[in-house]
Formats: structure tokens, C-alpha cells, sequence
């Protein structure tokens, strides 16, 4: 007692002293990227750490999901839409020094579409026929086909730019152009950046940040309630978060991300073969039920393969309504009176684990038996994703606007429909956004109506920060915690 | 003496063989794929296959373990499929907390329970060893991440005196990694320190029974002369067999601790190792654990050796 009255002046001097000047930031994130090169793994995790911090490419997300001008300040398209002209911004500089210019453009698109390319997500470049340099400050890119969504497929993470001198140093010791620059990995701990003071535009207002890697849930809430963490963007104990509301200490905020979660069905494996069985499954599902026990209650429900805040979404809920009886005649219909036992293999995510518990139960209600295993992600890529051994799973397909996946005919859903490939194929030459968006709700309302999957939620992004912090990204438009507006109040 | 050494490193190197083809059998077989982890659900099967390559996954098995065994022999562990840095400089990086949080538990546990147990041996019956006895009951039972938790509660988040876990790395000052440790190391000491301290009772009652103790006494040594002069040194054996175990344990055994922490080491860098099928970490790792193991073992047996020269007389 008199010790705290000794000490709270003091302590009452540190704190405003520190209040006032704090420019750094410590940021919990629950996985630790691999390595730091967005251009050779699918890793989330790296995109969380750089993405617009250390690198850019030539168009960026904003936090509502839309594409801006980044590296590129402007573009022109042909009339044919094949030909972009890109127009760069000047006096950008890569971290080590050296300028960047049209040359690196050209050598970053090259190396990801290349032959031994190992970016992860090549199909992103695939209508791209040629890079061309005009000069220091212009870039041509030629394409085979018109491709409406180029300027968005630009702006993901696999497709920043890199320097030829140091692009092969991006694993452990990134250059890029962005408003930081990589200071230090103590690996299995933390990442630490530093404001960029030469930065081509607006500056970061924080000096400093640090990523540090807590995967215990008990652990991240321990660590936030000690003050060692300012944030954890994306909170990985859901139960928690009341606690958190009820601090005046910190914010709650809920935002979207792009991840929609499925029950994602083997199509070609009796009896989801039959269109039946799987209406019966998706009747058969109460998705409130499931947000609410597995989510407590964070997550949007979805009728289709599409984020609810996307412009062009239809909500196509009610073609699945939760109506087990109509379910129970449906597999009556098909030839499964009695029911039937089915595999759910459930990758590690407590959506899928708690999920999976809440829809065996639901599925046992009209018949359907479940066998569940628990898998690692390893487990689940060998044999769900590129085996296809399974008859249900549950997982969340998180890359921005990937509704395309189901025109793969040998994706792990199994599903072989010509009308939705032709009517994806043709999307990609529709740069008409009014005639885009009519394409994309066909899309939603075919997939819907054959029920290739069961359609769960939308992933709500529920992150915990520290009350005085402001600029931190609300929504997930693609996994990353751009760090360049965010300060302390 | 050199003859039983000998004999040791021998089967410590044969122990290390075997277990060197155990390791990567069983690791191998693991269902999973470090390359398609690595690239994820939207890439195509070309790319998945230029990775391999890339990372030599494509090469035979055998070749493959003959890499790896002819590496470390050189003390070179590969390169990380995932981290693309070199293995042995991850496991130096690791082990720099790991070992370290190993000893300072061990000290600790070493420290409580020499003297616990020596009191409630000595002074039987007495409330003093009731009570001693009783906290060691407790101090068993208590599974350690659980009591990890209660210190993190306490002192991080109550008291703030302590951060709830991370380390800051030992460029940042001995104190502040020292400091770092002093939680995870109490959680993790605290079962040891039970255990060793009922040992140390046991074996120490034994001894004092033993006919030796009462001519020692017959000959007109105090009590306390013949504890420290005889008594103590012939309890040692099983303690130090305990204190061998335990270190392996700590060393080992920290995962979970580590995680309650999220202390980079040498637990947690397996753990998610084995996550991400980086197969050539976990199997450099497991490697290293069980050198260490094999070696403390070895250092126990000449250590016996030195406290009792009998077992030395009969080899």
C-alpha cells in the first residue's frame, strides 16, 4: 500500500511521458511467416508481416477491398483490352538505394509467370502474354485475352515488385519500396520494422512496429492483458472477446475478410453425386446455430461462394434454409431413407474443429452419420486436397474473389459443370463492370442451386487493440496488416 | 577407468546410429508434403513440382539420408525447407534459450530440493517434513502449464512485474534474458523440485539406516559430520540418476511450457517444424535431442563411476 503511493507519482510521470511520444507498436499475430518473400509461398502469414509495409506492387488494396494506384500512378487500357499501359511513379527507391523502374517490373512479372516460377498463386499472371519497358517510367503489358480482373490480380501480395540485385534476399532480409524497412528476425519470436525515411510517398507515422508470435490463445490474451502486445489484429480466442469489450483499455474490432466457410463436399463420391443428397445436406444445416457455437456468434452466413460485402453478392440463403424435415424427404427422394455414414475430415482451425461437432450433430438429426478425423494441414493438403479422399470437409477458401475455383473441374470439390466453366472463361474477358457483376451473380446463383457445397459464413475478422491505437485495418480484403496510417491518439 | 569410458562412447555412438535411421524412417512416412504446404490451395500441380525440385525432395530416400547423416557429421544440418536458412544456425539460435532455460530450472529444482529433502530426512516426523512432504504432494500433482498460467495471471498481468512470455533475446543484456526465463523456469522447476526433494528424502532415510552410519557414529563423529561426511555422498546415486533424467526432460520436455511463453525454443521450433513437414528440421532436432540425451546419460554413468568407485572396481 505505501509502496504504490510511493511509486505512483512516478509511475504517473511514465506514463505520460510515454504516452506522448509513443511511435511503436507491437503487433500479436498467431502464426509466424516461413520466410518473408510473398512471391514463393501461400503462407498468410507473410502478408500479414509485409504486405504494403515492405513491399508494393503496381496496384494495392485499400481497406474496403478496392484497387488503388500503388507503384503505378496511373494506367491506360485499349480499346480491345489487351494492352495496359502503366504509368510509374517517380523517384520510388528500394530500400538498399537503387531506383525502381520500369526494368523491375519487367523482371518481377517475368520470374512469377516463368516456367520454374514457384509462386503460388501463377494463375494470376496466366493471360499475360508480354512485359514490356518502354522507358524508365512506362510499362507495357500485352495480354492474350481481355482480362477484366488484371488490375486486381496485380494488387495481391505474389505479385509485388522486386529488385533483380535483391530479390533473392527477400526470404530473410527483404528490399522493398515500401514505407518500412525490415530491421530485424529474432526467429520464433518476433519481426521488428522501421519507418522508411526516404519514401517516395506519404510517410508512415509510426517509427517502429514489431510483429511477435504468440499461436496459445491463452497465451495472446495473457499477453495483451500484460501489455506486452498493442494489438492482435486477427484474436484467435473468440470466448475472449467480451472480456475485451468490457475493458475500457482496449477496442473489439470486428471486420470482414474474404474467407468464405464451406462444407466442402466430394461431389463425385456417392452420394453426394446426387444433387439430392447434397440438398439434403444443405437443408439439413442450421448455419445460426453454427455461428453462434463455434464462432460465438462472429461470421456472416452465406448462401453461396461469395463475400456479403462485396458489391455484386446476392444473398442466396434462403435457396438453403435450415428446414431438416424437407431434408429428411429429400434423402427420402434420393434413396436414403434410412441414411448413411459419410467421412468429415476437419483440418486444424477451431472453426473447423468446433464446426465439424455442431454439423455431425445437426447431419445425425436427419440421418446422416459422420465419421470425424482431425487432421493436420499437411494431412489435409495430402489427402482431402490433392487426394480427394473425403466425403466432407470443412474449411475457409480465404483468397479474394476465388468464386473461379469451381470452374476447375479437378479442384478437391470434384464438381464438372460446362455452364459455369464457359461462364467463367467468358467473365475473364469482361472489363464492363456492369456486365461483370451480372456474370458473377449468374456464377453465385448456379453454384447455389446445384448445392456443390454447403455454404456456411463469412469469416468475421475479430481483432483486440489497444484503445488509443487508430488506423488499423477493420476489414481483410486480402490477410495483411497494412501499417501506414496507424498511430497513437 | 579409460577402458569404461571407452566403452560408454562406443555404445553412445551406436545408440546414435541407430537412432539416426529410426528418426528418418519414421519422419519420411509421415503422410504430407513440405512443398504443397508451403504453396497452398490455389497452386498448380507445375509449380508444386518446381518447388520440390528446388528444395531436392525429388532425389531417392537413401541418397537423401546419406546427405543428411554425412552433413552432421560435418555439423552441417541442411537448409530449412520453409525458413530457406540453414538448420544448425536455427538450433544454435534455439537452443540458446532452451539450454539455458533447462539449466536455470534444473538449478532451481536443485536448489529447493537438496535442502527439503535433507530437512524432512533428518528431522522425520517432524512438521517440518509433514509439511515439506505435503507441498511436494502438491507440487506433483500440479501440472505445469496450469501453475505457468497462475504465475502469468499473478505476476504478468496482476503485478506487471514479469512480461506474460516472448524473449527479447540475449543482445539485449544477460539481465533482461535471465528475466525472461525466471517464470517459465519456475513452472518448470517446481514439479522437478518435488520430486527430486521426495528422492532425496527416500534415498537419504535409506542410508542413514544403512550399518555404516552407526559405526561412523560409534566412532565419535556428530551427527552432522557423519551427514555430510557419509551419508550424503552415498544418497547421491539415485538423486543423480533423477537429475540426469530431469535435465533430458527439461531439455525436451519444455514444449508446452514454451508455448504458454511463446519462448522461441527448441520445443516450439519442432513443434511447428512438424506442422509445416519442414522434415529436415524435425528430423535435425530430434537428432540433437537425442544426443543430448544419449550424452547426459553417458555423463551420469561416469559420474557414478566417480561418486562410487565400486561400480568402477567391477568393470
Amino acid at each position: 500500500m505505501s509502496l504504490r503511493k510511493l511509486l505512483l507519482p512516478l509511475l504517473i510521470a511514465a506514463a505520460s511521458t510515454t504516452h506522448a511520444a509513443k511511435t511503436d507498436l507491437v503487433l500479436g499475430m498467431q502464426l509466424e511467416p516461413p520466410n518473408l518473400d510473398p512471391t514463393g509461398g501461400a503462407a498468410a502469414a507473410i502478408d500479414e508481416v509485409v504486405y504494403a509495409n515492405i513491399f508494393e506492387g503496381l496496384t494495392r488494396f485499400a481497406s474496403d477491398g478496392s484497387v488503388q494506384p500503388a507503384l503505378a500512378k496511373s494506367w491506360e487500357i485499349s480499346d480491345d483490352g489487351l494492352t495496359y499501359t502503366f504509368t510509374l511513379n517517380t523517384g520510388v527507391k528500394f530500400h538498399d538505394g537503387s531506383d525502381f523502374d520500369a526494368q523491375d517490373v519487367k523482371f518481377s512479372l517475368d520470374r512469377a509467370r516463368a516456367e520454374t516460377s514457384t509462386n503460388a498463386q501463377k494463375q494470376l499472371f496466366a493471360g499475360i502474354e508480354n512485359v514490356e519497358v518502354s522507358d524508365a517510367e512506362t510499362v507495357v503489358i500485352t495480354l492474350a485475352a481481355p482480362n477484366g480482373a488484371l488490375l486486381f490480380n496485380l494488387a495481391w501480395g505474389d505479385a509485388i515488385m522486386l529488385s533483380p540485385d535483391s530479390f533473392d534476399k527477400a526470404k530473410t532480409d527483404p528490399v522493398g519500396t515500401g514505407p518500412f524497412t525490415f530491421s530485424k528476425w529474432v526467429q520464433g519470436d518476433r519481426i521488428e520494422i522501421a519507418r522508411n525515411p526516404d519514401y517516395w510517398g506519404e510517410a508512415a507515422k509510426l517509427e517502429k512496429a514489431t510483429f511477435k508470435f504468440i499461436s496459445e490463445p491463452t497465451a495472446a490474451f495473457a499477453a495483451l492483458m500484460a501489455g506486452d502486445v498493442d494489438a492482435f489484429p486477427v484474436f484467435p480466442a473468440p470466448e475472449n472477446l467480451p472480456q475485451f469489450e468490457a475493458d475500457p483499455r482496449f477496442q473489439v474490432v470486428v471486420g470482414s475478410t474474404e474467407g468464405e466457410t464451406i462444407l466442402s463436399t466430394n461431389n463425385k463420391q456417392p452420394p453426394f453425386d446426387n444433387k439430392l443428397v447434397r440438398q439434403a445436406l444443405a437443408h439439413a444445416i442450421d448455419r445460426k446455430a453454427i455461428v453462434d457455437g463455434a464462432m460465438f456468434g462472429y461470421g456472416t452466413p452465406i448462401g453461396t461462394h461469395f463475400a456479403p460485402h462485396h458489391p455484386a453478392y446476392v444473398d442466396l440463403t434462403g435457396n438453403s434454409a435450415y428446414d431438416p424435415e424437407k431434408a429428411k424427404a429429400l434423402l427420402k427422394e434420393a434413396g436414403f431413407e434410412e441414411g448413411f455414414t459419410t467421412t468429415l475430415k476437419l483440418p486444424p482451425p477451431s472453426y473447423a474443429r468446433r464446426g465439424g461437432e455442431i454439423i455431425a450433430a445437426q447431419l445425425r438429426e436427419v440421418g446422416i452419420t459422420t465419421e470425424i478425423s482431425n487432421l493436420e494441414w499437411a494431412q489435409w493438403l495430402e489427402q482431402v486436397f490433392r487426394g480427394k479422399d473425403y466425403g466432407l470437409t470443412i474449411v475457409s477458401h480465404t483468397e479474394p474473389m476465388d468464386i473461379g475455383i469451381y470452374a476447375k473441374a479437378d479442384y478437391y470439390f470434384q464438381y464438372d459443370n460446362p455452364d459455369l466453366q464457359s461462364l467463367m472463361s467468358d467473365l475473364e474477358s469482361i472489363t464492363d463492370p456492369a456486365m461483370r457483376t451480372q456474370s458473377l451473380q449468374k456464377a453465385q446463383q448456379i453454384i447455389s442451386d446445384d448445392y456443390v457445397n454447403g455454404y456456411l459464413f463469412q469469416l468475421a475478422k475479430t481483432g483486440v487493440a489497444n484503445a488509443d491505437i487508430v488506423g488499423l485495418w477493420e476489414n481483410s480484403p486480402t490477410q495483411a496488416n497494412d501499417l501506414t496510417a496507424v498511430y497513437w491518439k | 577407468m579409460l577402458r569404461f569410458v571407452l566403452k560408454r562412447l562406443l555404445s553412445l555412438v551406436a545408440t546414435l546410429a541407430v537412432a539416426s535411421v529410426v528418426i528418418f524412417i519414421a519422419i519420411e512416412v509421415v503422410p504430407g508434403d513440405p512443398a504443397s504446404y508451403m504453396l497452398g490451395l490455389n497452386a498448380e500441380p507445375d509449380t508444386v513440382q518446381a518447388l520440390r525440385d528446388e528444395l531436392g525432395l525429388n532425389a531417392s530416400k537413401i541418397t537423401r539420408y546419406f546427405q543428411w547423416v554425412g552433413g552432421m557429421v560435418h555439423g552441417d544440418f541442411g537448409t530449412s525447407y520453409t525458413y530457406r536458412t540453414p538448420v544448425s544456425a536455427m538450433i544454435a539460435d534455439r537452443i540458446g534459450i532452451s539450454l539455458p532455460l533447462a539449466l536455470y530450472a534444473l538449478l532451481l529444482s536443485t536448489v529447493i530440493a537438496f535442502p527439503a529433502g535433507i530437512i524432512a530426512a533428518t528431522r522425520r516426523g517432524s512438521v517440518a517434513d509433514v509439511s515439506i512432504m505435503g507441498a511436494t504432494q502438491l507440487g506433483v500433482a500440479i501440472p505445469n502449464f496450469w501453475f505457468a498460467m497462475l504465475l502469468v495471471l499473478f505476476f504478468s498481468i496482476q503485478l506487471r512485474w514479469f512480461s506474460a512470455g516472448g524473449f527479447p533475446g540475449w543482445d539485449e543484456g544477460f539481465f533482461a534474458g535471465v528475466k525472461a526465463l525466471t517464470l517459465p523456469a519456475v513452472a518448470l522447476a517446481l514439479p522437478q523440485a518435488s520430486i527430486l526433494a521426495r528422492v532425496m528424502r527416500s534415498s537419504l532415510l535409506d542410508t542413514l539406516g544403512e550399518d555404516f552410519i552407526r559405526t561412523a557414529r560409534a566412532k565419535g563423529l556428530t551427527t552432522r559430520q557423519t551427514l555430510w561426511r557419509h551419508a550424503l555422498r552415498n544418497a547421491l546415486i539415485p538423486v543423480l540418476t533423477i537429475i540426469g533424467l530431469q535435465f533430458s526432460f527439461l531439455l525436451a520436455g519444455a514444449i508446452i511450457i514454451e508455448n504458454v511463453f511463446f519462448l522461441p525454443g527448441l520445443g516450439r521450433l519442432i513443434f511447428q517444424a512438424i506442422s509445416q513437414r519442414d522434415l529436415i528440421v524435425v528430423e535435425s532436432v530430434v537428432m540433437l535431442l537425442v544426443f543430448a540425451v544419449v550424452l547426459v546419460t553417458f555423463l551420469v554413468d561416469v559420474a557414478y563411476a566417480v561418486a562410487d568407485p565400486r561400480l568402477r572396481a567391477q568393470r
